[in-house]
Protein backbone atom coordinates (compact mmCIF):
# COMPACT_ATOMS: atom_id res chain seq x y z
CA UNK A 1 0.00 0.00 0.00
CA UNK A 2 1.21 3.62 -0.97
CA UNK A 3 1.79 5.95 1.83
CA UNK A 4 -1.36 7.91 -0.05
CA UNK A 5 -3.44 5.04 0.33
CA UNK A 6 -2.69 4.68 3.88
CA UNK A 7 -3.56 7.78 4.96
CA UNK A 8 -6.76 7.48 3.23
CA UNK A 9 -7.55 4.09 4.66
CA UNK A 10 -6.85 6.44 8.14
CA UNK A 11 -9.14 9.51 7.37
CA UNK A 12 -11.76 6.99 6.43
CA UNK A 13 -11.06 5.41 9.84
CA UNK A 14 -11.46 8.25 11.39
CA UNK A 15 -14.40 9.28 9.61
CA UNK A 16 -15.59 6.08 10.63
CA UNK A 17 -15.32 6.40 14.02
CA UNK A 18 -16.76 9.98 14.51
CA UNK A 19 -19.43 8.69 12.55
CA UNK A 20 -20.24 6.39 14.72
CA UNK A 21 -19.80 8.25 17.80
CA UNK A 22 -22.51 10.66 16.58
CA UNK A 23 -24.79 7.82 15.61
CA UNK A 24 -23.99 6.41 19.39
CA UNK A 25 -24.84 10.18 20.96
CA UNK A 26 -27.74 10.87 18.61
CA UNK A 27 -29.44 7.55 18.64
CA UNK A 28 -31.67 6.73 21.50
CA UNK A 29 -34.29 3.73 22.01
CA UNK A 30 -37.83 3.93 22.16
CA UNK A 31 -39.32 3.43 25.09
CA UNK A 32 -42.61 1.09 24.88
CA UNK A 33 -45.88 2.28 24.70
CA UNK A 34 -48.13 2.12 27.64
CA UNK A 35 -51.95 2.59 28.27
CA UNK A 36 -52.35 5.65 29.76
CA UNK A 37 -52.69 4.97 33.29
CA UNK A 38 -56.20 5.69 34.96
CA UNK A 39 -56.52 9.40 36.51
CA UNK A 40 -57.85 7.52 39.91
CA UNK A 41 -54.13 5.61 40.33
CA UNK A 42 -52.50 8.92 41.20
CA UNK A 43 -52.29 9.63 44.70
CA UNK A 44 -54.15 13.26 44.88
CA UNK A 45 -51.62 15.08 46.72
CA UNK A 46 -49.05 14.23 44.58
CA UNK A 47 -51.06 15.92 41.72
CA UNK A 48 -51.95 19.06 43.53
CA UNK A 49 -47.99 19.18 43.84
CA UNK A 50 -47.36 18.81 40.23
CA UNK A 51 -50.23 21.78 39.35
CA UNK A 52 -48.21 24.11 41.83
CA UNK A 53 -45.09 23.23 39.82
CA UNK A 54 -46.77 23.33 36.72
CA UNK A 55 -48.01 26.90 37.26
CA UNK A 56 -44.30 27.37 39.15
CA UNK A 57 -43.21 26.49 35.31
CA UNK A 58 -45.94 28.00 33.00
CA UNK A 59 -46.08 25.26 31.16
CA UNK A 60 -49.32 26.70 29.94
CA UNK A 61 -47.24 29.88 28.38
CA UNK A 62 -45.96 27.66 25.82
CA UNK A 63 -48.22 24.60 25.53
CA UNK A 64 -51.70 25.90 25.38
CA UNK A 65 -52.63 28.22 22.52
CA UNK A 66 -56.33 28.09 22.34
CA UNK A 67 -57.24 28.76 26.38
CA UNK A 68 -60.70 26.41 26.20
CA UNK A 69 -57.75 23.25 24.75
CA UNK A 70 -55.29 23.83 27.65
CA UNK A 71 -51.78 22.02 27.18
CA UNK A 72 -53.31 21.10 24.05
CA UNK A 73 -50.01 22.94 22.19
CA UNK A 74 -49.60 24.75 18.91
CA UNK A 75 -48.73 27.50 19.89
CA UNK A 76 -45.58 28.92 17.90
CA UNK A 77 -42.42 30.21 19.83
CA UNK A 78 -40.29 32.28 17.54
CA UNK A 79 -36.59 31.56 17.72
CA UNK A 80 -33.86 32.64 15.66
CA UNK A 81 -33.85 29.33 13.66
CA UNK A 82 -37.26 29.37 12.78
CA UNK A 83 -40.96 28.47 14.34
CA UNK A 84 -40.88 25.56 17.15
CA UNK A 85 -44.35 24.65 17.66
CA UNK A 86 -44.77 23.57 21.31
CA UNK A 87 -46.70 20.45 21.17
CA UNK A 88 -49.62 18.66 22.68
CA UNK A 89 -49.23 17.60 26.34
CA UNK A 90 -52.62 16.92 27.32
CA UNK A 91 -52.62 12.65 28.01
CA UNK A 92 -54.44 11.71 24.69
CA UNK A 93 -52.31 8.39 23.97
CA UNK A 94 -51.76 9.36 19.97
CA UNK A 95 -51.95 13.19 19.86
CA UNK A 96 -50.26 13.99 23.57
CA UNK A 97 -48.09 12.16 26.05
CA UNK A 98 -50.92 9.70 27.14
CA UNK A 99 -48.52 6.63 26.01
CA UNK A 100 -46.12 7.72 27.75
CA UNK A 101 -44.63 6.01 30.90
CA UNK A 102 -42.86 7.96 33.95
CA UNK A 103 -39.56 6.44 32.38
CA UNK A 104 -40.07 8.30 29.35
CA UNK A 105 -41.35 11.62 30.88
CA UNK A 106 -38.05 11.81 33.23
CA UNK A 107 -36.27 11.57 30.34
CA UNK A 108 -37.87 14.29 28.15
CA UNK A 109 -37.32 16.45 30.84
CA UNK A 110 -33.57 15.36 32.02
CA UNK A 111 -32.59 14.85 28.48
CA UNK A 112 -34.75 16.39 26.04
CA UNK A 113 -35.52 12.85 23.77
CA UNK A 114 -39.08 12.33 23.30
CA UNK A 115 -40.69 9.02 23.77
CA UNK A 116 -40.24 7.89 20.51
CA UNK A 117 -36.55 8.49 20.37
CA UNK A 118 -36.23 11.79 18.82
CA UNK A 119 -34.26 14.36 19.74
CA UNK A 120 -36.40 17.29 21.13
CA UNK A 121 -35.33 21.18 20.38
CA UNK A 122 -34.18 22.96 23.63
CA UNK A 123 -36.55 25.08 22.73
CA UNK A 124 -38.45 23.44 25.87
CA UNK A 125 -36.09 24.11 28.36
CA UNK A 126 -35.04 20.74 29.22
CA UNK A 127 -31.46 22.33 29.95
CA UNK A 128 -33.36 23.97 33.26
CA UNK A 129 -35.69 21.43 33.63
CA UNK A 130 -33.07 18.32 34.21
CA UNK A 131 -32.08 20.58 37.59
CA UNK A 132 -35.34 19.46 38.96
CA UNK A 133 -35.68 16.86 41.66
CA UNK A 134 -37.24 12.97 40.75
CA UNK A 135 -40.01 13.65 43.05
CA UNK A 136 -40.72 16.98 41.05
CA UNK A 137 -40.62 15.24 37.94
CA UNK A 138 -42.47 12.47 39.43
CA UNK A 139 -45.20 15.00 40.52
CA UNK A 140 -45.66 17.12 37.57
CA UNK A 141 -46.37 13.42 35.59
CA UNK A 142 -48.79 12.80 37.88
CA UNK A 143 -50.70 16.00 37.04
CA UNK A 144 -50.34 16.05 33.26
CA UNK A 145 -51.66 12.51 33.15
CA UNK A 146 -54.56 13.72 35.21
CA UNK A 147 -55.39 16.12 32.80
CA UNK A 148 -58.13 15.97 30.09
CA UNK A 149 -56.80 14.05 27.26
CA UNK A 150 -57.38 16.71 24.15
CA UNK A 151 -56.97 15.31 20.78
CA UNK A 152 -54.93 17.41 17.92
CA UNK A 153 -51.30 17.17 17.30
CA UNK A 154 -49.37 20.77 16.74
CA UNK A 155 -48.18 21.94 13.54
CA UNK A 156 -44.68 19.90 12.80
CA UNK A 157 -41.57 22.24 13.47
CA UNK A 158 -39.65 22.50 10.35
CA UNK A 159 -36.26 24.40 11.16
CA UNK A 160 -34.53 25.57 8.01
CA UNK A 161 -30.79 23.92 7.03
CA UNK A 162 -28.88 21.87 9.24
CA UNK A 163 -31.09 22.41 12.11
CA UNK A 164 -34.45 20.65 10.37
CA UNK A 165 -32.28 17.61 11.12
CA UNK A 166 -33.06 16.81 14.84
CA UNK A 167 -30.20 14.36 15.37
CA UNK A 168 -27.84 17.32 15.53
CA UNK A 169 -29.35 18.08 18.79
CA UNK A 170 -27.38 15.65 20.31
CA UNK A 171 -23.96 17.43 19.58
CA UNK A 172 -25.93 20.40 21.63
CA UNK A 173 -26.59 18.18 23.90
CA UNK A 174 -22.83 17.01 24.50
CA UNK A 175 -21.77 20.44 24.67
CA UNK A 176 -24.31 22.46 26.84
CA UNK A 177 -26.03 19.84 28.46
CA UNK A 178 -25.60 19.70 32.05
CA UNK A 179 -27.22 16.82 32.77
CA UNK A 180 -28.81 16.24 36.46
CA UNK A 181 -30.09 18.07 39.43
CA UNK A 182 -27.91 20.28 41.33
CA UNK A 183 -25.97 19.58 44.23
CA UNK A 184 -26.89 21.57 47.12
CA UNK A 185 -24.56 24.45 48.53
CA UNK A 186 -24.04 23.61 51.96
CA UNK A 187 -23.12 27.40 52.34
CA UNK A 188 -26.84 28.83 52.13
CA UNK A 189 -30.28 28.19 53.78
CA UNK A 190 -32.25 25.20 53.00
CA UNK A 191 -34.49 28.01 51.78
CA UNK A 192 -31.56 29.46 49.50
CA UNK A 193 -31.33 26.00 48.02
CA UNK A 194 -34.93 24.94 47.36
CA UNK A 195 -35.24 28.48 45.87
CA UNK A 196 -32.26 27.51 43.46
CA UNK A 197 -33.51 24.40 42.43
CA UNK A 198 -36.70 25.93 41.38
CA UNK A 199 -35.75 29.38 39.78
CA UNK A 200 -32.85 26.80 38.02
CA UNK A 201 -35.18 23.59 37.01
CA UNK A 202 -38.87 23.97 36.28
CA UNK A 203 -38.59 28.07 36.88
CA UNK A 204 -36.46 28.09 34.08
CA UNK A 205 -35.84 32.00 34.99
CA UNK A 206 -32.39 31.78 32.82
CA UNK A 207 -34.30 30.93 29.52
CA UNK A 208 -35.12 34.43 29.43
CA UNK A 209 -32.78 36.55 31.47
CA UNK A 210 -29.65 34.73 30.12
CA UNK A 211 -28.25 35.70 26.78
CA UNK A 212 -27.82 33.11 24.23
CA UNK A 213 -24.86 32.06 22.50
CA UNK A 214 -25.33 31.50 18.30
CA UNK A 215 -26.53 27.44 18.65
CA UNK A 216 -29.15 29.42 21.42
CA UNK A 217 -27.57 27.56 24.37
CA UNK A 218 -27.62 29.82 27.39
CA UNK A 219 -24.36 31.41 27.51
CA UNK A 220 -23.09 30.31 31.33
CA UNK A 221 -20.70 32.71 31.99
CA UNK A 222 -22.83 35.64 31.44
CA UNK A 223 -25.47 34.01 33.48
CA UNK A 224 -28.67 36.46 34.04
CA UNK A 225 -27.13 39.59 32.01
CA UNK A 226 -30.20 40.23 30.60
CA UNK A 227 -31.17 39.51 27.39
CA UNK A 228 -34.13 39.30 24.44
CA UNK A 229 -37.66 36.94 24.54
CA UNK A 230 -40.25 38.22 22.09
CA UNK A 231 -38.62 41.77 21.27
CA UNK A 232 -38.58 42.51 25.01
CA UNK A 233 -35.68 43.24 27.26
CA UNK A 234 -35.38 40.63 30.35
CA UNK A 235 -33.51 42.55 32.23
CA UNK A 236 -30.09 41.58 34.08
CA UNK A 237 -30.84 39.68 37.46
CA UNK A 238 -27.17 40.26 38.80
CA UNK A 239 -25.01 42.56 39.92
CA UNK A 240 -25.98 43.96 36.58
CA UNK A 241 -29.49 44.82 37.63
CA UNK A 242 -30.38 48.48 36.74
CA UNK A 243 -33.08 48.96 39.37
CA UNK A 244 -32.51 51.99 40.96
CA UNK A 245 -33.84 50.30 44.50
CA UNK A 246 -32.89 47.32 46.23
CA UNK A 247 -34.30 43.99 45.38
CA UNK A 248 -34.69 42.53 48.58
CA UNK A 249 -36.32 38.76 49.25
CA UNK A 250 -39.67 40.84 50.41
CA UNK A 251 -40.17 43.32 47.29
CA UNK A 252 -39.29 40.47 44.68
CA UNK A 253 -41.59 38.42 46.45
CA UNK A 254 -43.99 41.01 46.16
CA UNK A 255 -43.66 41.45 42.01
CA UNK A 256 -43.57 37.69 41.75
CA UNK A 257 -46.49 37.03 43.39
CA UNK A 258 -48.64 40.06 42.28
CA UNK A 259 -47.49 41.52 39.67
CA UNK A 260 -46.54 44.75 40.89
CA UNK A 261 -43.61 46.07 43.36
CA UNK A 262 -44.18 48.97 45.11
CA UNK A 263 -40.48 49.95 44.87
CA UNK A 264 -39.98 49.46 41.26
CA UNK A 265 -42.50 48.32 38.66
CA UNK A 266 -45.13 46.42 37.26
CA UNK A 267 -44.71 43.22 35.17
CA UNK A 268 -44.77 44.00 32.11
CA UNK A 269 -44.42 41.71 28.41
CA UNK A 270 -43.74 37.97 28.84
CA UNK A 271 -43.04 38.50 32.77
CA UNK A 272 -46.81 39.79 32.80
CA UNK A 273 -47.99 35.88 31.41
CA UNK A 274 -45.30 34.38 34.73
CA UNK A 275 -46.19 36.43 37.81
CA UNK A 276 -49.96 35.38 36.68
CA UNK A 277 -48.80 31.63 36.94
CA UNK A 278 -46.77 32.72 39.91
CA UNK A 279 -49.83 34.07 42.02
CA UNK A 280 -51.01 31.14 42.37
CA UNK A 281 -47.92 28.98 43.72
CA UNK A 282 -47.59 28.68 47.35
CA UNK A 283 -46.44 31.56 48.86
CA UNK A 284 -43.12 29.52 50.19
CA UNK A 285 -41.37 28.53 47.36
CA UNK A 286 -42.42 31.99 45.55
CA UNK A 287 -40.60 33.33 48.76
CA UNK A 288 -38.09 30.79 48.33
CA UNK A 289 -36.98 31.88 44.35
CA UNK A 290 -37.58 35.42 45.69
CA UNK A 291 -34.40 34.80 47.98
CA UNK A 292 -32.11 32.94 45.66
CA UNK A 293 -32.73 35.82 43.02
CA UNK A 294 -32.40 38.50 45.61
CA UNK A 295 -29.15 36.68 46.20
CA UNK A 296 -27.69 36.97 42.88
CA UNK A 297 -28.44 40.71 42.76
CA UNK A 298 -26.11 41.42 46.22
CA UNK A 299 -23.28 43.45 44.27
CA UNK A 300 -25.51 45.21 41.87
CA UNK A 301 -25.44 49.38 42.19
CA UNK A 302 -29.21 49.54 44.31
CA UNK A 303 -27.76 47.16 46.86
CA UNK A 304 -24.74 49.07 47.69
CA UNK A 305 -26.24 52.80 47.27
CA UNK A 306 -30.24 52.68 47.99
CA UNK A 307 -31.24 55.82 46.24
CA UNK A 308 -34.81 56.62 48.18
CA UNK A 309 -35.06 60.31 46.49
CA UNK A 310 -36.71 59.66 43.01
CA UNK A 311 -34.82 61.82 40.38
CA UNK A 312 -36.95 64.18 38.59
CA UNK A 313 -35.71 66.61 36.47
CA UNK A 314 -38.58 68.05 35.40
CA UNK A 315 -37.04 71.74 34.11
CA UNK A 316 -34.06 70.17 31.75
CA UNK A 317 -36.68 67.76 30.25
CA UNK A 318 -38.96 70.50 29.89
CA UNK A 319 -36.62 72.44 28.16
CA UNK A 320 -35.28 69.76 25.90
CA UNK A 321 -38.64 68.25 24.96
CA UNK A 322 -41.26 70.80 25.18
CA UNK A 323 -43.77 68.81 22.88
CA UNK A 324 -43.46 65.68 24.77
CA UNK A 325 -43.55 67.33 28.18
CA UNK A 326 -47.38 68.44 27.21
CA UNK A 327 -47.70 64.97 25.53
CA UNK A 328 -46.88 63.83 29.18
CA UNK A 329 -48.99 66.36 30.81
CA UNK A 330 -52.14 65.53 29.26
CA UNK A 331 -51.47 61.47 28.61
CA UNK A 332 -49.65 60.02 31.71
CA UNK A 333 -49.64 62.68 34.60
CA UNK A 334 -53.20 61.81 35.25
CA UNK A 335 -51.71 58.45 36.55
CA UNK A 336 -48.12 58.82 36.75
CA UNK A 337 -47.56 62.45 38.40
CA UNK A 338 -46.95 62.46 42.41
CA UNK A 339 -50.20 63.33 44.00
CA UNK A 340 -52.36 61.54 40.90
CA UNK A 341 -55.17 58.86 42.59
CA UNK A 342 -53.23 55.80 40.96
CA UNK A 343 -50.05 57.07 42.95
CA UNK A 344 -52.07 57.20 46.18
CA UNK A 345 -52.81 53.67 45.49
CA UNK A 346 -49.00 52.64 46.32
CA UNK A 347 -48.15 52.39 42.86
CA UNK A 348 -44.39 52.85 42.05
CA UNK A 349 -42.80 56.00 40.89
CA UNK A 350 -41.71 56.44 37.00
CA UNK A 351 -38.21 57.22 38.15
CA UNK A 352 -37.77 53.93 40.17
CA UNK A 353 -39.36 51.33 36.88
CA UNK A 354 -36.02 49.26 35.66
CA UNK A 355 -37.62 49.97 32.22
CA UNK A 356 -36.41 53.46 31.82
CA UNK A 357 -33.06 52.92 33.58
CA UNK A 358 -32.49 49.87 31.10
CA UNK A 359 -29.36 50.26 28.26
CA UNK A 360 -31.93 50.14 25.49
CA UNK A 361 -35.52 51.54 25.16
CA UNK A 362 -37.26 48.92 24.35
CA UNK A 363 -39.01 47.73 26.99
CA UNK A 364 -40.59 51.53 27.81
CA UNK A 365 -41.31 51.61 24.27
CA UNK A 366 -43.60 48.75 24.23
CA UNK A 367 -45.35 49.69 27.30
CA UNK A 368 -46.32 52.88 26.09
CA UNK A 369 -47.31 51.54 22.84
CA UNK A 370 -48.99 48.32 24.36
CA UNK A 371 -50.01 48.98 27.94
CA UNK A 372 -50.52 46.75 30.44
CA UNK A 373 -53.43 44.52 29.52
CA UNK A 374 -54.26 41.51 31.84
CA UNK A 375 -56.41 38.98 29.32
CA UNK A 376 -60.30 39.03 29.86
CA UNK A 377 -60.56 38.33 33.45
CA UNK A 378 -57.53 38.18 34.82
CA UNK A 379 -56.60 41.07 37.38
CA UNK A 380 -53.51 42.80 37.37
CA UNK A 381 -52.11 45.81 36.97
CA UNK A 382 -53.75 48.28 34.20
CA UNK A 383 -52.38 50.60 31.69
CA UNK A 384 -54.04 51.36 28.52
CA UNK A 385 -51.82 51.05 25.36
CA UNK A 386 -51.11 54.50 23.71
CA UNK A 387 -49.95 52.56 19.98
CA UNK A 388 -53.35 53.97 18.13
CA UNK A 389 -53.00 57.44 20.27
CA UNK A 390 -50.02 58.49 19.58
CA UNK A 391 -47.80 58.18 16.28
CA UNK A 392 -43.93 56.96 15.98
CA UNK A 393 -42.39 60.44 16.30
CA UNK A 394 -44.81 61.18 19.29
CA UNK A 395 -43.79 57.86 21.17
CA UNK A 396 -40.44 58.26 20.59
CA UNK A 397 -40.86 61.84 21.93
CA UNK A 398 -42.39 60.37 24.56
CA UNK A 399 -39.47 57.89 25.99
CA UNK A 400 -36.81 60.47 25.00
CA UNK A 401 -38.33 62.90 27.55
CA UNK A 402 -39.18 59.90 30.12
CA UNK A 403 -35.40 58.96 29.98
CA UNK A 404 -34.71 62.63 30.57
CA UNK A 405 -36.69 63.71 33.09
CA UNK A 406 -37.05 60.52 35.66
CA UNK A 407 -33.06 59.00 35.33
CA UNK A 408 -29.87 61.16 35.49
CA UNK A 409 -28.74 58.29 32.40
CA UNK A 410 -27.50 59.41 29.14
CA UNK A 411 -30.16 59.45 26.13
CA UNK A 412 -31.05 56.13 24.52
CA UNK A 413 -29.55 56.78 20.73
CA UNK A 414 -31.92 53.66 19.33
CA UNK A 415 -35.81 54.60 20.11
CA UNK A 416 -36.65 55.20 16.44
CA UNK A 417 -35.93 51.67 15.88
CA UNK A 418 -37.17 50.23 18.90
CA UNK A 419 -40.66 51.75 18.07
CA UNK A 420 -40.80 51.07 14.51
CA UNK A 421 -39.91 47.01 15.67
CA UNK A 422 -43.27 47.47 18.27
CA UNK A 423 -44.97 48.85 15.25
CA UNK A 424 -44.86 45.59 13.66
CA UNK B 1 -54.97 78.08 18.09
CA UNK B 2 -54.75 74.52 17.70
CA UNK B 3 -56.44 72.89 14.60
CA UNK B 4 -58.73 69.84 14.80
CA UNK B 5 -60.89 67.73 12.55
CA UNK B 6 -63.98 66.43 13.46
CA UNK B 7 -66.88 64.57 12.24
CA UNK B 8 -65.51 65.76 8.28
CA UNK B 9 -65.24 69.62 9.68
CA UNK B 10 -62.14 71.59 10.53
CA UNK B 11 -62.05 73.70 14.19
CA UNK B 12 -59.47 75.99 15.68
CA UNK B 13 -59.27 76.34 19.40
CA UNK B 14 -57.66 78.06 21.93
CA UNK B 15 -56.61 75.96 24.37
CA UNK B 16 -53.63 74.37 26.03
CA UNK B 17 -51.49 72.08 24.15
CA UNK B 18 -52.13 69.20 27.34
CA UNK B 19 -55.63 69.76 27.26
CA UNK B 20 -57.56 66.00 26.38
CA UNK B 21 -59.46 65.52 23.66
CA UNK B 22 -62.17 64.97 25.64
CA UNK B 23 -62.80 68.28 26.98
CA UNK B 24 -62.45 70.00 24.10
CA UNK B 25 -65.33 68.06 22.31
CA UNK B 26 -67.15 68.66 24.99
CA UNK B 27 -66.23 72.27 26.09
CA UNK B 28 -65.35 73.88 23.28
CA UNK B 29 -67.41 72.05 20.26
CA UNK B 30 -70.31 70.87 22.08
CA UNK B 31 -69.88 67.76 21.23
CA UNK B 32 -71.51 65.72 24.23
CA UNK B 33 -71.95 62.73 23.06
CA UNK B 34 -68.38 61.06 24.91
CA UNK B 35 -68.48 61.27 28.40
CA UNK B 36 -65.98 61.77 31.31
CA UNK B 37 -65.74 58.18 33.45
CA UNK B 38 -62.60 57.84 34.96
CA UNK B 39 -60.11 59.93 33.64
CA UNK B 40 -57.85 57.26 33.71
CA UNK B 41 -58.62 55.39 30.32
CA UNK B 42 -59.90 52.75 32.27
CA UNK B 43 -63.58 52.62 31.48
CA UNK B 44 -64.32 53.98 27.90
CA UNK B 45 -67.15 56.54 28.26
CA UNK B 46 -64.41 58.66 26.81
CA UNK B 47 -63.86 56.81 23.97
CA UNK B 48 -63.89 58.43 19.74
CA UNK B 49 -62.73 57.09 16.84
CA UNK B 50 -58.97 58.27 15.69
CA UNK B 51 -58.03 57.34 11.95
CA UNK B 52 -60.83 54.40 12.20
CA UNK B 53 -59.40 53.14 15.91
CA UNK B 54 -61.13 53.68 18.96
CA UNK B 55 -58.98 55.49 21.72
CA UNK B 56 -59.80 57.07 24.96
CA UNK B 57 -60.20 61.14 24.46
CA UNK B 58 -59.62 62.02 27.99
CA UNK B 59 -55.58 60.36 27.65
CA UNK B 60 -55.30 62.29 23.88
CA UNK B 61 -53.95 65.79 24.52
CA UNK B 62 -55.49 67.67 21.82
CA UNK B 63 -51.79 69.24 20.39
CA UNK B 64 -51.26 65.11 19.63
CA UNK B 65 -53.94 64.63 16.84
CA UNK B 66 -51.97 66.45 14.26
CA UNK B 67 -53.59 65.35 10.97
CA UNK B 68 -55.29 62.73 12.48
CA UNK B 69 -59.18 63.10 11.85
CA UNK B 70 -61.68 62.25 14.81
CA UNK B 71 -65.23 61.17 14.58
CA UNK B 72 -67.39 61.31 17.93
CA UNK B 73 -71.26 59.32 17.68
CA UNK B 74 -72.47 62.62 16.27
CA UNK B 75 -71.09 62.05 13.16
CA UNK B 76 -71.04 58.43 12.64
CA UNK B 77 -73.97 56.67 10.45
CA UNK B 78 -77.49 55.60 12.89
CA UNK B 79 -77.38 51.61 11.94
CA UNK B 80 -75.93 51.18 15.75
CA UNK B 81 -77.59 53.68 17.34
CA UNK B 82 -80.74 51.82 15.92
CA UNK B 83 -80.00 48.55 17.13
CA UNK B 84 -78.91 49.87 20.55
CA UNK B 85 -81.83 51.56 20.66
CA UNK B 86 -84.09 48.20 19.52
CA UNK B 87 -82.22 46.27 21.73
CA UNK B 88 -83.25 48.82 24.68
CA UNK B 89 -79.34 47.89 25.39
CA UNK B 90 -78.74 51.39 27.84
CA UNK B 91 -79.89 51.29 31.24
CA UNK B 92 -78.50 54.74 32.30
CA UNK B 93 -77.07 54.82 29.06
CA UNK B 94 -73.78 57.08 30.35
CA UNK B 95 -71.36 54.32 28.80
CA UNK B 96 -73.54 53.94 25.54
CA UNK B 97 -72.10 56.35 23.30
CA UNK B 98 -68.56 54.71 23.96
CA UNK B 99 -69.81 51.29 23.40
CA UNK B 100 -71.41 52.07 20.10
CA UNK B 101 -68.21 53.94 18.65
CA UNK B 102 -65.92 50.68 19.81
CA UNK B 103 -68.09 48.64 17.95
CA UNK B 104 -68.30 50.80 14.90
CA UNK B 105 -64.25 50.50 14.93
CA UNK B 106 -65.06 47.03 14.88
CA UNK B 107 -67.45 46.52 12.49
CA UNK B 108 -66.25 48.90 9.63
CA UNK B 109 -62.96 46.91 9.67
CA UNK B 110 -65.14 43.55 10.17
CA UNK B 111 -68.74 42.97 9.29
CA UNK B 112 -68.52 39.13 10.33
CA UNK B 113 -66.24 39.16 13.25
CA UNK B 114 -66.82 35.91 15.17
CA UNK B 115 -68.32 36.31 18.98
CA UNK B 116 -65.02 35.93 20.42
CA UNK B 117 -63.59 38.66 18.31
CA UNK B 118 -66.75 41.30 19.60
CA UNK B 119 -66.36 40.00 23.19
CA UNK B 120 -62.27 40.91 23.05
CA UNK B 121 -63.04 44.13 21.32
CA UNK B 122 -65.50 45.33 23.15
CA UNK B 123 -63.12 44.40 26.95
CA UNK B 124 -61.78 47.57 27.71
CA UNK B 125 -65.14 49.62 27.72
CA UNK B 126 -67.14 49.00 30.72
CA UNK B 127 -70.82 49.01 31.93
CA UNK B 128 -71.78 49.94 35.12
CA UNK B 129 -74.84 48.56 35.21
CA UNK B 130 -74.03 44.93 33.94
CA UNK B 131 -76.14 45.71 30.57
CA UNK B 132 -73.35 43.91 28.41
CA UNK B 133 -75.10 41.04 27.38
CA UNK B 134 -77.83 43.42 25.37
CA UNK B 135 -74.97 45.54 23.93
CA UNK B 136 -73.79 42.32 22.92
CA UNK B 137 -77.01 41.46 21.48
CA UNK B 138 -76.98 45.29 20.04
CA UNK B 139 -73.71 45.18 17.97
CA UNK B 140 -74.95 41.13 16.43
CA UNK B 141 -78.16 43.27 15.15
CA UNK B 142 -76.08 46.01 13.89
CA UNK B 143 -74.01 43.21 12.51
CA UNK B 144 -76.44 41.67 9.90
CA UNK B 145 -77.91 45.55 9.11
CA UNK B 146 -74.41 45.89 7.67
CA UNK B 147 -74.64 42.75 5.60
CA UNK B 148 -72.73 40.59 7.71
CA UNK B 149 -72.89 39.15 10.78
CA UNK B 150 -71.50 37.72 14.22
CA UNK B 151 -70.33 34.35 13.87
CA UNK B 152 -71.10 31.98 16.81
CA UNK B 153 -68.57 29.91 18.24
CA UNK B 154 -70.48 26.62 16.97
CA UNK B 155 -69.74 28.05 13.18
CA UNK B 156 -66.25 29.04 13.90
CA UNK B 157 -65.02 25.39 13.89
Amino acid sequence: MTRGGALAVGILLVCAAGVAAAVALAWHPEIDRITPPAPGSFDRYFVAEGEDLAKLGNCAGCHTNDPSEPLAGGRALDTPFGKVFATNITPHPDDGIGAWSGEAFERAMRRGIARDGTQLYPAFPYDHFTHATDHQIEALYAWLMTRRPIAGRAPETRLAGIYGFRPVVAAWNALYLNEGPLPADASRSSQWNRGRVLAEGLGHCGGCHTPRNRFGAEDIARAYNGAWTEGWYAPPLNAHSPAVRPWTPDELFAYLHTGLAPHHAAAAGPMAGVTRALAQVPDEDVRAIAVYIASLMADAPASKHDQPQPVDRLDVAQQQHPDAAALYAGACATCHDPGAPMMQLGRPVLSWGTPLHEDNPHDTVRIIMQGLTPPGGASGPTMPAYADMLSDQQVQDLAAYLRTRFTDKPAWSNVPAAVAEARK
Amino acid sequence: MIKLTVNGRAHQVDVDPDTPLLYVLRNDLELNAAKFGCGLGQCGACTVLLDDKPVFSCLVPVATLGERKVRTLEGLPKTLPAAFEAEQAAQCGYCIAGMIVRAQALLERNARPTEEEVRSHMAPNLCRCGTHMRILRAVRRAAEAMGGGVRDVAEQK
